[in-house]
């Protein structure tokens, strides 16, 4: 009936109390604004920790090789361990449930030329299933396959900086590379996200280059990823069993911690998982600490404005003013007053960081922002709280006397 | 336009009961100019509390404009108040951000008469209390005499059946006083029906009725030898 007039109503208490408006207001947007600032940042933490994994498979076990730091079996400490093919077959073989993906790699560094152009550049020899390890995505053409492998070609997958650097615009594919003397073909292109060494990397197939280089079936290292299935417990136990198995059969003392060794991602995984839980929980326990505080804070408010507006309300409450229409009075403003300020505090919270967004990389804080249903949830509960808060004081101004109202000077 | 039989009230106080009202017995008629006088203590601002409907009696029968008032809810009570009685106060109770015209319009406000028409209604009832270049200025900016004067246009704008003066002069000096108590007379003279509640004999005396209270009982009831004056 009168609703344009109640809204008139509210909207002119809420400008003759600027002070008072504008206290209940502040409360409510700084506890917005914290609680927005808070999550974004967190969210720019977990980016940060997150950014970490993406480049290489989380679940990825890497074994190298160096020389025996103890005496075994009549083999004197010093003695030189080296991984070869067989002994990737090996691995393979005996844990073909538990493998994912898996590859030898060798290691080299060659001055590459295409033309005039030349460039130092580290070459990876590996197998096929090297792709799925190092999470390559490929631009253009293919990985090595199998039957460049068999069939040892001179087939080389280089790096977007490489292609960059060293054929410029020209297309890649099928174009030839020198390295040391011996032309590659170039069957595909690669690309890593930010990340220039990688992308500065020559991939040729393993048995390529024991072929033409090493003239034997060495390997600098065996790369493999665990079935992702596998749960922390069983990745690391995975890792140990590798170990053990290869302790055996190239003759290493079982204590021997610097003649084999394993690198496990699952390892630093449950930490920065671990680490990742307890920041959530940090989060969560001070964003509902501000949530909080900003429900007593507006709960006071509106216990004080009730009181306040007591005299107000006797004089409404003689003049006609039914106990509903009290209550929605008193309702309505806190209501409005806590949408607004929530609605200013988003804002706030949500350009402050879009201002900060990469500048705090340093501070391991990347790409920082907030899911909009959580912050408007937090608005909510704000609004529901000092709707509740309000109603108390409200239902209880509007059935006091009148005149008991009047007497309060 | 009121009659009371009978009437008692009590309030409690600790263990036992402060009976305030002992069984009092008055007839307003309609268009009287009455006043209620009586000490503080006497129980008049009890009654008039009851008669103005912010408080319920205890026994006895009240009968408001031919209605019996019985075990009024607070809707029902605010809307009687709101379409039966207009209330003066001896501090006058404007809202204070409110400029004297809004202050004036509140009641229709809570009768739902649209804006414009309360604005309109207000402004008249402002010029008819001599207030109309007044109307947008706000109470702090009044003199104790026009905030009273506002208090009487706000008491009117709704067209009660009465109009309920608790000490309306009560913070006003003499000079001012008069004026206002000019005020009722000319209400009354158009037909409304005015109870002042006073203690002071001067202001009493104005009016046409007296109506002495003392201990909750009244102890006399006379005509003055006020008559209408003619305007």
């Amino acid at each position: 009936m009168f609703d344009r007039d109640l809204w008139r109503e509210i909207f002119q208490s809420i400008q003759k109390n600027k002070l008072r408006s504008i206290l209940s207001g502040f409360t409510i947007s700084f506890a917005i604004l914290i609680f927005t600032l808070l999550f974004g940042i967190a969210n720019g933490l977990q980016n940060t920790f997150e950014s970490f994994f993406v480049s290489n498979a989380s679940n990825a076990i890497t074994i190298r090789t160096g020389k025996t730091s103890k005496p075994y079996k009549g083999n004197q400490s010093g003695k030189k361990i080296q991984l070869s093919n067989a002994d990737f077959e090996f691995l393979k073989k005996k844990n073909a449930s538990k493998i994912e993906y898996s590859s030898g790699r060798i290691y080299k560094n060659f001055r590459v030329s295409h033309h005039n152009e030349h460039r130092n550049y580290n070459i990876k020899a590996v197998h096929p299933e090297h792709q799925f390890i190092e999470k390559s995505s490929m631009t253009r053409g293919r990985f090595i396959n199998t039957s460049d492998l068999h069939n040892t070609r001179k087939v080389a997958v280089i790096g977007k900086k490489v292609s960059d650097d060293l054929l410029q615009n020209k297309f890649p594919i099928g174009k030839y590379i020198q390295m040391q003397g011996i032309a590659f073909k170039i069957v595909g292109v690669f690309e890593e996200a930010d990340d220039d060494n990688e992308n500065s990397v020559i991939y040729i197939p393993l048995n390529t280059a024991q072929n033409l280089y090493e003239k034997n079936d060495y390997l600098n290292e065996i790369s493999l990823t665990y079935n992702p299935t596998m749960n922390y417990e069983e990745a690391l136990d995975f890792g140990y069993l590798i170990k053990k198995q290869l302790q055996e059969r190239l003759t290493v003392a079982p204590k021997d911690q610097r003649a084999i060794r394993i690198r496990n991602n699952a390892e630093g995984k449950k930490g920065i998982d671990q680490l990742m839980f307890v920041i959530g929980i940090l989060i969560l326990f001070i964003g509902f600490g501000t949530l909080i505080a900003g429900i007593v804070g507006i709960s006071n408010i509106m216990v004080y404005i009730v009181k306040e507006r007591t005299k107000e309300l006797g004089i409404r409450k003689v003049l006609g003013a039914s106990p509903r229409a009290i209550v929605s009075l008193i309702l309505l403003e806190a209501i409005s007053i806590t949408s607004l300020a929530g609605y200013l505090g988003i804002f706030i919270g949500i350009g402050a960081l879009n201002l900060i967004d990469d500048k705090l990389e340093a501070y391991f804080i990347q790409d920082p922002h907030v899911d909009t249903p959580i912050v408007v949830g937090a608005v909510i509960v704000l609004i529901v709280a000092g709707a509740i808060a309000g109603y108390v004081p409200a239902k209880r101004a509007s059935q006091i006397k009148p005149i008991v109202a009047l007497r309060t000077e | 336009m009121i009659a009371l039989q009978k009437l008692h009230k009590s309030y409690p106080i600790g263990k036992g009961f402060l009976h305030v009202l002992k069984g009092l017995d008055l007839h307003v008629q309609e268009g009287e100019f009455i006043s209620i006088m009586g000490s503080s203590g006497s129980g008049k601002s009890t009654l008039l509390n009851i008669l103005g409907l912010l408080d319920t009696h205890d026994k006895g029968t009240y009968q408001l404009n031919k209605q019996e008032i019985q075990n009024l809810d607070e809707k029902k009570a605010a809307k009687w108040r709101n379409e039966l009685i207009g209330f003066v106060f001896q501090s006058f109770n404007l809202i204070s951000y409110k400029t004297a015209l809004e202050n004036v319009a509140m009641p229709l406000f809570y009768r739902g008469t649209p804006k414009k028409e309360r604005q309109k209604i207000a402004l008249h009832y402002l010029e008819k209390v001599g207030l109309k270049d007044w109307a947008q200025h706000l109470p702090n900016e009044l003199s104790g005499g026009q905030k009273q004067r506002v208090a009487i246009a706000r008491a009117l704008v709704t067209q009660p059946k009465i109009v309920l003066a608790d000490e309306p002069t009560g913070a006003l000096d003499s000079a001012t006083s008069s004026s206002i108590m000019t005020l009722l007379k000319e209400i009354h003279n158009d037909g409304m029906t005015v109870v002042v509640i006073t203690h002071e004999e001067d202001i009493a005396a104005q009016t046409e009725r007296i109506v002495r209270l003392k201990d909750g009982v009244i102890t006399s009831d006379e005509k003055t030898a006020q008559t209408k004056i003619t305007t």
